[in-house]
């Protein structure tokens, strides 16, 4: 058994530990806003967040995971409301076909969490990860500075 | 085989199971009635909630005053389900916060329900390539009606001019007979606006809640008065995505999020090399692997099926397959090329060729020409790469088969699942979901067709997902295409002369006309075929033959010693609507003003699906790598139904086209593809985007596509910007093959 918290919910899981944190969160946990795009860490859909920090999920055997927290798409939202990031993703219109946008979002919540005025130099740096085959990579970037609180124009 | 019973949904299947993306309010709707108010015996028990009144095909209305609009086209990013619910729900007179969207499901009696009444769209035409993907059985029906199928930039231009907005005035009709009926006034004195009715006179109003019923039973006019543009609410600006909440959240379902109880995964690898089969495979060290519950030959590929993807996936790694590639595993991308140039030589000397286009004398205006110019361009085939790797979960069970998937075209997916394991079409149920990309990919049903398969001979309900190196390696591709030209200027450097000769044929045949007037021309093309798997890849053959057209007329006016806009601007006489679109990008890009020191600029303008698209780039070559830095587009698509959705989907095909532009390469190495996943197939990243401007055109005229005509003009204006920067013709993609240090 591994424990992990997931979303702030101490969980036991029975899967191998060798196997990756993504298919845990899929198929033991039943989270599926998480996505599986290349399983190599070169694309980013899979990522969650763990003890804070954006990683891959595709590529991180659950074992890593024991003992630490992971927030996934579904934990990011609060009693609240939506995370300033989601809010913002809205906003802008950023997602197309949608499916890379959960970790797009992971990665640019992570980013406001140490970097709260992020220049553009800190959006690639922590976006370039993120592949969008639908190219709505502009709206990602205006939809960071708007979460950031930066001001924003209409387009 | 006999024709097993229809399926009966209870809730519990349609509620429990059904991925939520496919029916956000829970019900599903399936086919309405031919009369109002009747249906069908075999659909009344998949019509969810009695107390929904369906006025029409394509929209009901329930208790609540919520108006639905059931749209027959997949959301794969387009933005499609909001653009059409917005036309409907315009001419409806429907309050926007009151309208909801639901896919139409594949049935059968939903397609023969669309001939009975009678939208026939009679200047839409489904794309060739898409054609042999349809349900043979309302192929006739979808040749005339774009049923399902959502490719060709089509939705918004068929369905949306000739379906929803007819179906959305019809029932504003139907609802104000019944409303003047009840209250014995005159239609003329109801007012119908935000979803509710009001008479004037008597002071009276109703929502459309309250009339629904009745309106129901009023005959439909197919023929209803549609609105005048200057009496557009909805249509024409930008109203928010209504998929978008869902996708940010995580809750947006796709195919591979489908959930069921004691689901297996299963993964496949088929032969690498295209056409072959499996030879030999030897399981047993597999089946004891942990997880591992069954291996299964399909022929051509190999299956194993788990309790989970990983441990599937550990599992097809460790098998041994031999595979018997029939001698296909000798060709390599020099060859595919070389036999191109063998192509097209024979068919030089033979004079042959399939014509396009053949005007004047071209050889006769060759010798005469002042000054002659020839030139011969090359792409590679290309995958598309959608982010969703492709998956198809089924299970087979009371004598039907459920399949859920995303696809373009589910009818399609029905009749290619019913076709490999012996079913009726009838007795397979398609949920289709949210498409997690596609750009044409999800037209080919070839994973339908494997997790069916793979279902069936697991005994259990499965799905198959495939890893991202399954993907590269088994796309259907865009062609790979060599293409030659030769034309001649005049002693005014103008052209006189213009002749095209490719290999590799598709569609849409116009693909490499030019709009410029050039007396003289002749396009023909030659076939050689290869054992690639051809696909639909974002804009067909428009992408390939903007790149080559766009730049040698690039090549002819810098032979001219003529500005690259005015020389094109210059040659359009008799195509108002493309200058003004190239004016208009020319114009917002400041073309004449200097672009900036390290700057080249370069401008391509091209015509597809119905819309003209001009762009301008601004780039850097700095060491050799190239930089983009701007992008301006100018698009007349004749009226933008949402002026954000199209600046949206503008960005996309930029995106999209840049990446096969700078590093797009789909190569084969013994026959078989040597790319494997995004380190060796990459993608346009955020480092790299540039800035994009869209300038809309609204010229009024014929609705065109958006999905697809932002991409073929971004390659050509590249190449162009760098020649311009750094006097280097680009004739080969992708631009990361060239040495661009001089």
């Amino acid at each position: 058994m591994t424990e992990v918290t997931i979303n702030g919910v101490a969980r036991q899981l029975a899967a191998d530990p060798d196997m990756p944190l993504l298919w845990a969160i899929r198929e033991e946990l039943g989270l599926t806003g998480t996505k599986f795009g290349c399983g190599i860490a070169q694309c980013g859909a899979c990522t969650v967040h763990l003890d804070g920090a954006a990683v891959r999920s595709c590529t991180i055997p659950l074992r890593v995971a024991a003992g630490r927290s992971v927030t996934t798409i579904e934990g990011l939202a609060t009693s609240d409301g939506l995370h300033p990031v989601q809010q913002a993703w809205i906003a802008e219109q950023v997602p197309q076909c949608g499916y890379c946008q959960s970790g797009q979002i992971m990665s640019a919540a992570a980013l406001l969490a140490t970097k709260p005025a992020p220049t553009d130099a800190d959006i690639d740096a922590a976006m370039r990860g993120n592949i969008c085959r639908c190219g709505t990579y502009a709206r990602i970037r205006r939809a960071v500075k708007r979460a950031a609180g930066q001001e924003q124009s209409d387009g | 085989m006999a024709k097993s019973k229809k399926p009966r949904l209870g809730k519990w299947t349609r509620r429990g199971l059904i991925t939520a993306g496919v029916l956000a309010g829970g019900t599903l709707v399936v086919g309405i009635a031919i009369r109002p108010g009747h249906r069908a015996p075999g659909l009344r028990d998949v019509v969810a909630d009695p107390g929904e009144a369906l006025l029409n095909l394509w929209v009901k209305i329930g208790p609540d005053n919520r108006a639905t609009a059931i749209v027959p086209h997949a959301e794969m990013g387009q933005g499609v389900h909001t653009a059409l619910a917005q036309m409907l729900a315009d001419e409806l007179d429907a309050d926007w916060n009151l309208v909801d969207v639901e896919e139409a499901p594949a049935h059968a009696e939903y397609a023969n329900h669309n001939l009975a009444k009678g939208f026939l769209f009679g200047d839409a035409e489904i794309p060739r390539a898409l054609v042999g993907t349809v349900d043979g059985v309302v192929l006739k029906l979808t040749q005339a009606m774009d049923l399902q199928i959502t490719g060709g930039s089509l939705s918004v231009r068929a369905t949306g001019l000739h379906g929803m907005r007819v179906a959305g005035a019809a029932a504003r009709q139907m609802l104000a007979k019944a409303a003047a009926t009840a209250w014995e006034v005159p239609e003329r004195e109801l007012v119908l606006r935000n979803s509710h009715i009001r008479h004037e006179a008597s002071g009276r109003t109703a929502t459309y809640a309250e009339f629904a019923a009745a309106a129901a039973q009023i005959p439909p006019s197919s023929k209803p008065r549609l609105k005048d543009s200057k009496a557009f609410s909805l249509i024409g600006t930008s109203v928010k995505r209504q998929d978008v909440p869902a996708k940010v959240d995580g809750s947006a379902a796709f195919g591979i999020d489908a959930q069921l109880p004691d689901l297996k995964t299963a993964t496949v690898r088929s032969c690498p090399v295209f056409g072959g089969r499996v030879a030999a495979v030897d399981e047993s060290a597999v089946l004891r692997l942990p997880g591992v519950e069954r291996v299964v030959n399909l022929g051509d590929a190999i299956a194993v099926v788990a309790d989970g993807y990983w441990h599937a996936n550990r599992g097809l790694a460790a098998l041994a397959i031999e595979w018997s590639t029939n001698g296909r595993d000798a060709l390599d991308q020099a060859g595919v090329f070389t036999q191109f140039d063998r192509a097209l030589a024979q068919a030089e000397i033979d004079d042959a060729g399939d014509v396009e286009v053949d005007q004047g004398d071209c050889e006769a205006a060759l010798a005469g020409a002042s000054r002659r110019l020839e030139a011969e361009y090359r792409v590679p085939y290309l995958a598309h790469a959608a982010m969703e790797p492709m998956n198809c979960t089924a299970w087979l069970h009371d004598g039907v088969c459920e399949i859920w998937t995303g696809t373009q075209n589910p009818l399609g997916a029905r009749t290619a699942a019913a076709d490999a394991i012996g079913f009726e079409p009838d007795n397979v149920i398609v949920h289709n979901a949210y498409l997690g990309g596609a750009f044409g990919r999800r037209s080919v049903h070839d994973y339908v067709v494997q997790a069916v398969r793979v279902a069936k001979a697991a005994n259990a309900p499965t799905k198959l997902i495939w890893s991202r190196e399954e993907d590269i390696a088994q796309d259907r591709y865009r062609p790979a295409v060599t293409s030659r030209f030769r034309a001649g200027l005049d002693d005014r450097g103008r052209p006189v002369v213009w002749t095209n000769l490719y290999v590799d044929k598709h569609e849409p045949a116009e693909a490499p006309r030019i709009p410029y007037a050039i007396d003289n021309q002749r396009i023909a093309s030659m076939p050689s075929p290869t054992h690639v798997p051809f696909g639909v890849w974002r804009a067909v053959d428009h992408s390939q033959h903007a790149f080559f057209t766009e730049s040698f007329i690039d090549e002819l006016a810098v032979l001219a010693n003529a500005d690259p806009y005015r020389f094109r601007h210059d040659l359009l006489v008799h195509k108002p609507r493309h200058r003004k679109v190239l004016d208009a990008a020319a114009e917002a890009a400041g073309w004449g003003v200097a672009s900036g020191p390290g700057r080249g600029r370069g401008i391509a303008l091209h015509e597809s699906f119905g819309s003209i698209v001009a762009e301008v780039v601004d780039a850097r070559v700095d060491a050799g790598n190239v930089r983009v830095e701007r992008v301006v587009c100018a698009i007349d698509a004749g009226y933008a139904v949402n002026p954000d959705g199209l600046a949206a989907q503008m960005e996309s095909g930029i995106v999209y086209g840049l990446t096969a532009a700078l590093y797009g390469e789909i190569s084969l190495e013994k026959g078989r593809v040597k790319q494997s996943n995004f380190h060796d197939y990459p993608m346009l990243r955020i480092d790299e985007m540039p800035e994009i401007e869209t300038v809309i055109v609204n010229s009024g005229g014929p609705l065109g596509g958006a999905g697809e005509p932002g991409t073929p003009p971004v390659a050509p204006a590249l190449a162009n910007a760098i020649h311009n920067e750094i006097g280097v013709r680009i004739r080969e993609l992708p631009i990361s093959k060239h040495d661009l240090n001089v």
